[in-house]
């Protein structure tokens, strides 16, 4: 009744490529945007805030690296934690060489190292593809986190291998509390965000996602494959660089190569899957899901009172991510994206479906 | 001459424990020949297996019974995974299946620690651990019964794959899966075979990785690097996973031995990988797999 685009004509072309063709979605979107920049930090208390939002954001942002190169370019990646962990440890190198560069300018640095290395140990993508290609990144995942606890000048010799990030300031501004870096990590990934699903949509996520369908029939209509999976690689590995250093930056403060493990880079690949394969919306759904999900096994077992152990309860969890895997990716492929579209067109015949 | 001894004495060690890798990487083959699948859980398997053998074997019944009840329920994780998972399945890219199978793996690395607790249990088959002078060359005894087991499966295998009808369905589904059919071979049953094939594999591999580095957690990472020795040896071969696990083997702890020294150690965790990444640039196939040809 309310949810449905009757009268609204497009009368140009740049109408009719918007993202969002229809008033209401924009309007939604414009709510929620007002939500999470000004509702949230004014209701939210600190722990929310720096251990549940901040993350969820950060997450949302390696989801969109992995998507883009998984979901849209159909090049499974198992080593999305080593490119967060080339992000994070060049944002540290950066600004403990060069102090003077603004911590915005080390994250970009960040990002473009964490896509040098990605194009690195994406050329094995020229001639090998499938789940051969997911042993090159994890090649790429062994290597990375050797390299990071082995080589102390990229710890700048801490002893215990422990980096901890410098302090965030802008032109005089520190970001301390809770709310300040919430807000911060949510311009990144927003801005992040809608470049991503406008690259999607342009004739670089198309000759992507023509990749992914068939890279033959790509190459034979004229798509150059080296170029586009390369491209692929370097964005997909730029975001993950920038979330990387969010990670170290933003959320934690101090970080170890041993966060960046071959779990993390699972933990990325299950929010892929269960948000939606090829979606921008899916990953942040689906990094909500998966960070939130704990918490809530957390807080339901507690209902049963102290039967169950903490270790019981995370062997739980394992349990759980994995029979979710399994039951998304046998119902519903394409996540918890296409359910929300699912809903989006039930709504538009609501309440007189036919 | 001291130095070549040296030299003789890694290389053999390496080879021996490269076997063990063989082992798991046998289960990885063996699933993939007959439906395709990249089974990722096959490590976590041979945890699940350890565990539960050990489980039931310090409730207290006597090591061949906890054989038989591990093996017992292998199979019926087999139909349990074959109902409820793969026949959901069928048409769905092969990536979409190994997703599925990591899935599987964390499922099955939760069970086995809620059940079996976590902490590293002892498993004592009865196997030496000591040190064997062959002439002037050290080599671990353990190695070599373990290599022995390796060698007994792979001769064991090769006799059921060649001679019984089960192997021979088997053989059959894993050249062509619709001829396969159309000659009427059942082909859910030979999915359920396999993965209790698989399974019994699982269980040997996890006795032996178990009864060497205790039966706990990182097994199954451990259990990880049968996947550069399926990609060198290619996947579709048996020999091939034997000969991967040789060079897996005898490369790590060489590269370790030799140049670990100048970058600090380690390199026995990416090594593999690397290697198996360079294999890929030359070969994609692998050394034995089957030449991969596509078309529009």
């Amino acid at each position: 009744m309310f949810y449905r685009e009757t009268g609204q004509y497009k009368t140009t072309y740049a109408a009719d490529r918007a993202i969002f063709p229809i008033r209401q979605d924009r309007v939604a979107f414009a709510v929620l945007l007002l939500v999470a920049f000004v509702a949230i930090p004014l209701l939210a208390n600190e722990y929310w805030l720096r251990s549940v939002l901040t993350p969820v954001l950060v997450f949302s942002l390696a989801a969109i690296g992995l998507n883009i190169l998984t979901g849209y370019t159909g090049q499974l990646s198992l080593g999305t934690a080593a490119f967060m962990a080339v992000g994070a440890f060049a944002a540290y190198n950066l600004e403990v060489r060069v102090p003077e560069v603004p911590f915005l300018v080390s994250f970009v640095v960040a990002g473009l190292a964490a896509a040098g290395v990605g194009i690195l140990f994406g050329l094995p993508s020229l001639r090998i593809k499938g789940f051969y290609l997911a042993v090159a990144t994890l090649a790429a995942q062994f290597f990375i986190e050797w390299l990071f606890t082995h080589v102390g000048w990229f710890t700048n010799y801490s002893t215990s291998g422990v980096i901890t990030a410098p302090p965030m300031t802008l032109l005089g501004f520190s970001f301390e509390s809770a709310e300040s870096r919430y807000l911060l990590t949510l311009c990144i990934v927003v801005v992040m965000a809608v470049m991503a699903k406008n690259m999607v949509r342009s004739e670089l996520g198309r000759a992507w996602m023509a990749v992914r369908d068939m890279d033959i029939a790509a190459e034979a209509i004229g798509i150059n494959l080296m170029k586009t999976k390369l491209t692929a690689f370097a964005v997909s590995s730029f975001y993950c660089g920038v979330a990387g250093a969010l990670w170290a930056y933003v959320y934690l403060g101090t970080v170890e190569p041993q966060a960046f493990d071959v779990l993390r880079s699972f933990e990325i690949l299950f929010m892929v899957i269960i948000g939606g394969l090829g979606s921008i919306l899916g990953s942040f759904l689906g990094a909500a899901f998966i960070v939130l999900l704990p918490i809530f096994i957390a807080n339901a077992s507690g209902i049963f009172g102290d039967a169950l152990s903490a270790e019981t309860i995370a062997h739980l969890e394992f349990v759980i991510f994995g029979g979710l895997i399994i039951v998304f990716l046998v119902v519903e492929p394409r996540g918890l994206a296409r359910l929300w579209q699912i809903v989006k067109e039930k709504l538009r015949l609501w309440p007189f479906p036919y | 001459m001291d130095e070549l001894y040296f030299f003789l004495e890694v290389l053999i060690g390496g080879l021996l424990s490269g076997t063990m890798y063989s082992l798991v990487a046998l289960g990885f083959v063996l699933i993939y020949k007959a439906s395709g699948i990249f089974n990722f859980a096959q490590g976590t398997m041979v945890l699940f297996a350890a565990l539960t053998f050990v489980g039931v074997l310090e409730l207290g019944a006597p090591a061949l019974l906890a054989a038989v009840i591990t093996l017992a329920v292998m199979v019926v994780l087999a139909f349990a995974v074959e109902r409820l998972v793969f026949r959901h399945m069928v048409n769905q890219p092969q990536v979409i299946l190994f997703m599925a199978t990591i899935g599987l793996a964390y499922f099955l690395e939760g069970l086995g620690q809620t059940v079996w607790g976590t902490e590293v249990h002892v498993l004592d088959l009865g196997i030496p651990d000591r040190g064997l002078w062959l002439g002037p060359i050290l080599v671990s005894q353990f190695d070599l019964v373990a290599a022995a087991v390796v060698a007994g499966l792979v001769g064991a295998l090769g006799v059921f794959f060649r001679t019984t009808t089960m192997g021979r369905a088997l053989r059959g589904v894993a050249d062509d899966h619709q001829a396969a059919l159309s000659i009427g071979i059942p082909l859910h049953h030979v999915w359920v075979a396999v993965w209790s094939v698989a399974g019994f594999v699982a269980l040997v591999a996890g006795l032996v990785w178990g009864s060497k580095l205790g039966v706990q957690f990182s097994i199954s990472l451990v259990a990880l690097k049968a996947i550069p020795v399926m990609i060198i040896g290619g996947f579709t071969s048996i020999p091939g996973a034997i000969v991967g696990g040789l060079i897996v083997g005898a490369s790590e702890k060489l590269a370790e031995v030799y140049l670990g020294p100048f970058v600090g150690g380690g390199l026995e965790n990416w090594f593999p990988y690397m290697l198996a990444m360079l294999v890929l640039m030359v070969r994609p196939e692998g050394i034995f797999g089957e030449k991969i040809i596509e078309r529009v």
